[in-house]
């Protein structure tokens, strides 16, 4: 992996991500404070935190699911702050859900046929797609991609809780992707299977940059160059991940005296 | 919303089949084509009473049913007002069409005021489908019933266009090409012709992206609002669709009775369509046809059984009632759940015994 410096001098100054004084407020409970963060295009970033640090409001308000109560949010420079979610997605942003948020209805195939129609044109088409349909087969290459072809016709409520782990990337990796929020993808795997999603990750194509939210440090600190430490709904701290783990102030608060 | 999940579950067993859904499963089934046959050559078998009053308005209904399998059955939302919209569609036929009241009508050749109907009611069913797709299950059942009930009292005190009460009557049917077409069989030949297109059209559409896209909504609209779908962009279009198939059954409807009053338009008639949907089954579109036609056939013929067993005959509805209560006691995905069961269950008999050899192949 290249080092941050070189990652960094490469991009040039544009942000592919760029929070500024974002707060969320739910009532009186502020689940966000004054967040302002920078990722750069093809960044690769852990947000790590304790349970309530608002690590998923974040993506909730990145992605549009929640708007935030204040503060503006740019998108390779555009704002995208008052944006529906879907337009957002179209512009090349997505994300993935800590629980995992699939079509149980319909067949593997059709749920990455879904995502991949999802940010191209013809979403409303009344015309069943051909045998030479464009985005049937960039499903097809999706569905290997992330080892499903052998399930790809069985509807996901039959599929085992790893299978759906792996398609919820795979949707997320549908079309052109320039930024994906990854929310705890490792969640409820096996370790063959982490070891699958740490191969996943990291053979992303350099220009996907991501955020990833996971509680498995062997996972997080294998796939990402940057750190970001929430607490209580603010940045508590950013840097590399070796001067997180090394933190004396991070050890106390997040990874507590049980990690050696 | 809780009909539509569980239906859903129940439709697991019957996945061995599922590659063969994304074609038309039809071809490939024997019981398809004997019923399209036997629908085909019917005026030969039934008479004038069972040719209209059994068969074209089982269609005619299954067609309004299958308006409401689409929104409920694909899109995940409960519709009441599938009857109103094809009453509108209705009244308007009446309205701009010929009718014995001439002081409302205003005499427009069939085949202009047939398409004005089928437009102004599609454009009535998706400004309904707007204002309910802002909610979600129990309230998109109420604003839905309250669109429904709200244009019955309207027929009801309306005399200007609706004419109140009495309704409009006598309303002309089209003849053409020397053929008068609301006779019995060239009716039934009508109705069947638009049915089989609205079923083979829903079939279609729902392996299309828009067809794929709306049982996306159905089953996770946040995630398809996180895949780039504009979700109540296509909540509303599946209205208006749905509409159109409900108003195709309203013109046919107006033509079959030659009337159309406030009677029609009913609240309890638009929980007729839902009551029709639910006992056949929302999760294919053959369900909302087997529905009409349990539903014709106790309307018809209940009212004789419950005479001879000494009851009022007035309470068909009871039988109906009784009827909707054991179906969805029973199977929450209508007669084609059971059918479905039914055949999962003969499946591994068949197997066993014949060493795997099954029938055509």
């Amino acid at each position: 992996m290249d080092s941050v410096a070189q990652r960094l001098s490469a991009v040039g100054a544009g942000a592919a991500l760029e929070l500024r004084g974002v707060t969320r407020l739910f009532g009186a409970l502020a689940a966000l404070t004054d967040v302002t963060i920078t990722v750069r295009p093809g960044e690769r970033r852990a947000v790590l935190g304790s349970n309530g640090a608002g690590k998923t409001t974040l993506f909730n308000c990145i992605t549009g699911d929640f708007p935030p109560s204040s503060g503006t949010i740019r998108f390779f420079g555009e704002d995208v702050t008052h944006f529906p979610p879907y337009e957002r997605i179209r512009r090349g942003l997505r994300r993935t859900y800590q629980i995992s948020a699939l079509f149980p209805g319909l067949t593997v195939q059709d749920n990455v046929y879904l995502a991949c129609r999802g940010v191209s044109r013809g979403r409303f088409s009344f015309l069943r797609p051909g045998q030479n349909d464009a985005l049937m087969h960039a499903a097809d290459n999706l569905v290997q991609a992330v080892h499903l072809a052998g399930v790809k016709d069985q509807p996901v409520a039959e599929l085992a809780h790893g299978q759906q782990r792996q398609l919820e990337i795979a949707l997320a990796l549908a079309g052109a992707p320039r930024f994906v929020l990854f929310d705890e993808p490792a969640a409820g795997l096996s370790p063959t299977e982490r070891q699958e999603l740490v191969e996943i990750l990291t053979s992303l194509p350099a220009h996907i940059g991501y955020i990833i939210i996971e509680h498995d440090m062997d996972v997080a600190l294998r796939v990402v160059e940057s750190v970001t430490m929430m607490h209580n709904g603010r940045i508590f701290k950013e840097g590399l991940p070796q001067e997180i783990e090394s933190d004396p102030e991070v050890q106390e608060l997040y990874l507590g005296g049980g990690h050696e | 919303m809780s009909v539509t999940h569980d239906a859903r579950v129940q439709v697991r067993p019957a996945t061995a089949q599922r590659p063969a859904l994304r074609g038309w499963p039809e071809i490939n089934n024997p019981a398809a084509w004997i019923v399209a046959v036997i629908l085909l050559i019917m005026p030969l078998i039934a008479n004038g009473f069972f040719l209209i009053e059994i068969f074209a308005t089982t269609l005619i209904l299954g067609t309004m049913a299958l308006s409401l399998m689409l929104l409920a059955g694909y899109a995940g939302m409960v519709s009441l007002m599938q009857l109103t919209i094809a009453g509108f569609a209705a009244y308007m036929v009446a309205v701009f069409g010929v009718s014995g009241n001439a002081n409302i009508s205003l005499g427009w050749p069939w085949w202009l005021a047939v398409p004005m109907a089928l437009a102004l009611a599609t454009i009535f069913g998706t400004f309904g489908g707007a204002l309910a797709v802002r909610t979600e299950g129990i309230y998109t059942i109420m604003i839905t019933l309250a669109i429904g009930a709200a244009f019955y009292y309207f027929t009801n005190q309306n005399w200007a266009i609706f004419n109140g009460h009495t309704g409009i009557n006598t309303v002309a049917t089209p003849h053409f090409w020397g053929v008068d077409w609301r006779a019995d069989i060239p009716f039934y030949y009508i109705v069947l012709a638009v049915a089989a297109l609205c079923y083979f059209a829903v079939e279609y559409v729902s392996r299309a992206p828009f067809g794929l896209a709306l049982q996306g909504v159905r089953d996770n609209p946040r995630r398809m609002a996180a895949l780039g779908f504009n979700v109540n962009a296509h909540r509303v279009a599946a209205y208006a669709v749905a509409s159109f198939i409900a108003a195709l059954a309203g013109v046919l409807q107006v033509w079959n009775y030659r009337q159309i009053s406030p009677g029609s338009v009913s609240v309890g008639a638009c929980i007729d369509v839902l009551i029709i949907a639910v006992v056949g089954g929302i999760t294919r579109p053959i369900g909302p046809y087997i529905g009409a036609l349990i539903f014709v056939l106790l309307r018809t013929f209940a009212l004789d059984f419950l005479v001879k067993i000494g009851l009022d005959g007035n309470r068909f509805r009871l039988l109906i009632g009784l009827g909707f209560l054991a179906i969805v006691f029973w199977s929450s995905d209508g007669v084609i759940g059971l059918w479905q069961r039914w055949r999962q269950s003969q499946r591994p008999a068949a197997n066993r015994a014949g060493g795997g050899g099954r029938g055509h192949g």
